[in-house]
């Protein structure tokens, strides 16, 4: 039987497994939706395309399966960049759909026409135009296929209208491959084989190791090898923002996260650390600090699934290329209890953690965010899945909640987009239905992408909101009081922040509002008991600083913290 | 240092627009840039000069490999080469100069395309060193014009390993006999 390609598409995305699909209609997609119409896809009606991609970026991270956009194009596509960029930069498997005018006004400035596949080619892992219905098959199992595989990434399809339309023999193609594209570039298994046994012994050979765990070994399901890494050796551990809760935070030998907010004592263990074991993570700036200062005295061990990260802003000792989960269960079988020797090591790290723990001033009656989050954390056995917008509120989640479990910190670390935390809870959710998804989000975050209460609202997500409204950008604010004089120059919101709970009911939502710290505690019961979704308004301190800090530009020991 | 890098990328539209834009949004340099196709008409051959600390060329190369279409890269400085650029000069050449010029021109094994009374277009291919010099001999006489091809560039003694085949593509080729010993990686997706 004939079927025309918008058919074939939807048949596509049912034999790829996907469940939810994110979008918007529009012109140049519509054959598409009218195919969809009969499928038993569920689809996801957002009101903006930048809150499908989060979405869909959202269950891509809560779930390790690909996220699915669907959009029409000119602006429909366009308002999907950021969205793609940020899965980009964070390596989220995402497919996202655009429609696209016909294949013969390509070119012409036709209505609602943009050059998707030039403008996202940057931000994306790979992308394609289809021209002709024959490819289409092919192009959609491509495009999962390589979103899903290596470094994961999102892919775009460009879906010209005609094509959409056009009909043909619909053909599964079982196979597929891709001669110029190798995802696991480590399967020359020797090479990797004798790394790992050089990696080996370098840690066995090593006083004062540290490992720095990030997003790529929560990508790769590595959780079990590495707490059984850290267990048997004794090495402490510490995580970027994007691999909290790769391990346990309760656990002892962790530090918890390192970098320009990180804890004293994971910035000191890299500092001081004769052997830095770098697993799935990438050398960002808000990571290592001043990178010529970066553990000055380090030999670095490296795996990664990219070649192309290691040794891009260190120099690597010890690059191992592939998969993290089977490098470190290989590497497990060859190291053993490095405590006796690293006895100095250990006790000089305790000593770290008493002088300098994470703290807050705890005084006063106004409420602060660490408090807020320290206590969902505590009310939700530090089990939830937390997503978060951008800005303190952020780095105050990675320092409080406590994370215990892989997948549960969602939140853009690359990119920092604000707007990001309110539409990939909803994502979060739909994918992991029977947990408790909880955003944590900024008076100024959220108001970028809150038009997604409706979709919350209409499809009954029932995700927990808590807007923290210290009525300011407060990174921004925090930065210029630091840096620039207390000029506070557009970081202000509170005279023009919407009433946080009217709006809520406006859209059908349960909303509370915390003015008190002693109303704390009870909203928090009263959001997670709630069913469905809820928000609640916490007005927090309005000048409050993040600390620990490491001032941009400095070395990662150059800890400014609260007096 | 200079670099000339081979990569055998697919011959599909926009893979330019993908390598080039590689480079504008690392910030790395190119120097010169020659696209072609190969014997193969699926597969085109970008040879790309660039400079730059090890390092840097490094990551251009790794990035490089990145790309989906990408087929293949090669460094080809880390051996013996053999590379070739072909330029056209016009120079300004009268009556009374011309047969200087001439002088310059035979001397490169160089050509004459055109004559006009007032100027001389000229046709030379060569390695650097060779057109480098001889346009710092023809410069006194007054360069016109130029264009240059970019350089392009085979590895003296090995050939880059030919790219795997399609299906398809094997059934066609498999008659002329060529490409013996293709590797490729079949990946089989089942669910
Ligand atoms: C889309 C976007 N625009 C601007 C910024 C720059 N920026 C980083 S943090 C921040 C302030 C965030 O304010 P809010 O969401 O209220 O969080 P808070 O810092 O107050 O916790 C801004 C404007 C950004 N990261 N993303």
């Amino acid at each position: 039987m004939k079927l025309t390609g918008a058919q074939i598409l939807i048949k596509c995305l049912e034999k790829e497994g996907v469940e939810y699909v994110f979008g918007l209609p529009g012109g140049a997609i519509l054959p598409t939706f009218d195919a969809l119409y009969d499928s038993k896809l569920k689809f996801i009606l957002v009101r903006h395309e930048q809150g499908a991609t989060h979405m869909a970026d959202g269950y891509a991270r809560a779930t390790g399966r690909t996220g699915v956009c669907l959009v029409t194009s000119g602006p429909g596509a366009t308002n999907t960049v950021t969205g793609l960029a940020t899965a980009f930069m964070d390596s989220v498997p995402v497919v996202c759909i655009t429609g696209q005018v016909a294949t013969h006004a390509i070119g012409s400035d036709a209505f609602q026409e943009a050059d998707v596949v030039g403008i996202t080619r940057p931000v994306t892992k790979h992308n394609y135009l289809v021209k002709d219905v024959k490819d289409l098959a092919r192009i959609v199992r491509e495009a999962f296929y390589i979103a899903k595989t290596g470094r994961p990434g999102p892919v775009l399809i460009d879906f010209p209208v005609d094509v959409s339309r056009a009909e043909m023999e619909f053909e599964w193609p079982e196979n597929i491959y891709i001669r110029s594209y190798d995802p696991s570039p480590a399967d020359s298994t020797d090479l990797s084989k004798a790394q790992i046994e050089k990696a080996a012994k370098a840690i066995m050979e090593s006083k004062r190791p540290c490992l720095y765990v990030g997003g790529g070994a929560v990508v790769s399901g590595a959780h079990t090898e590495i707490l059984e890494l850290v267990e048997k050796t004794g090495i402490p551990i510490t995580t970027t923002v994007l691999g909290l809760g790769v391990f346990p935070e309760t656990h002892p030998s962790s530090l918890r996260m390192l970098g320009m907010h990180g804890t004293h004592y994971a910035n000191y263990s890299v500092q001081n650390s004769d052997l830095l074991i770098a697993v799935g993570a990438r050398f960002d700036d808000r990571v290592t600090g001043k990178i010529d200062k970066f553990a000055p005295h380090a030999k670095i061990i490296h795996a990664d699934i990219d070649p192309a990260s290691i040794s891009k802003v260190v120099k690597v000792h010890y690059p191992i290329i592939g998969d993290i989960k089977p490098i470190l269960k290989a590497l497990n079988g060859l190291v053993g209890d490095l405590r006796p020797q690293m006895k100095d090591w250990l006790a000089q790290i305790e000593a770290w953690k008493k002088k300098h723990p994470l703290k807050y001033d705890q005084s006063g009656d106004q409420i602060r965010q660490e408090y807020v989050i320290e206590k969902i954390g505590e009310l939700t056995k530090h089990k939830a899945v937390v997503t978060t917008g951008v800005g303190q509120h952020q780095m105050w989640t990675a320092q409080w909640y406590g994370f215990t479990k892989p997948r549960s910190m969602i939140t853009s670390g690359g990119l920092g987009t604000m707007g990001y935390g309110f539409p990939s809870s909803i994502g979060a959710k739909l994918g992991r239905p029977d947990e408790t998804v909880i955003c944590i989000d900024g008076d100024g975050s959220f108001q970028m992408t809150l038009c997604e209460l409706a979709t919350a609202a209409y499809y009954k997500v029932g995700v927990k909101v808590f807007i923290m409204d210290n009525a300011h950008h407060g990174m921004v604010r925090q930065w210029q009081e630091l840096f620039y004089r207390r000029r506070y120059s557009g970081c202000e919101l509170g005279p023009s922040n919407p009433n946080f709970t009217k709006v809520a009911e406006g859209f059908g939502i349960l909303a509370i509002r915390v003015e008190e710290k002693g109303q704390v505690i009870p909203a928090i019961e009263k959001a997670l008991a709630h069913e469905g979704p809820v928000l609640v308004h916490v007005l927090v301190a309005k000048e409050d600083n993040v600390y620990p800090m490491v001032p941009a530009g400095h070395a990662l020991d150059q800890v400014m913290d609260m007096a | 240092m200079k670099h000339t890098i081979s990569v055998l990328v697919e011959n599909h539209f926009g893979v330019l627009a993908r390598v080039v834009g590689l480079f504008s949004a690392r910030g790395f340099n190119i120097d010169s840039l020659a696209v072609g196709e190969t014997h193969d008409p699926t597969v085109s051959r970008m040879t790309i000069v660039v400079h730059g600390d090890d390092r840097i060329v490094e990551q251009i190369i790794k990035q490089l490999n990145k790309l989906i279409d990408v087929i293949k890269v090669e460094d080809l400085s880390q051996g013996e080469i053999i590379d070739r650029e072909l330029v056209l000069v016009k120079v300004k050449a009268d009556t009374a100069v011309r047969n200087e010029v001439m002088q310059i021109v035979n001397t490169f094994r160089a050509k004459i395309v055109d004559v006009n009374p007032e100027s001389l277009a000229i046709e030379v291919t060569g390695g650097e060193s060779k057109i480098d010099a001889m346009l710092e001999l023809l410069a006194p006489f007054q360069i016109l014009e130029t264009v240059r091809t970019g350089l392009i560039a085979l590895a003296r003694r090995k050939a880059l390993e030919a790219p795997p085949q399609y299906p398809q593509q094997k059934k066609d080729t498999q008659k002329a006999k060529t490409r013996a010993g293709a590797s490729g990686k079949r990946v089989n997706v089942t669910k």
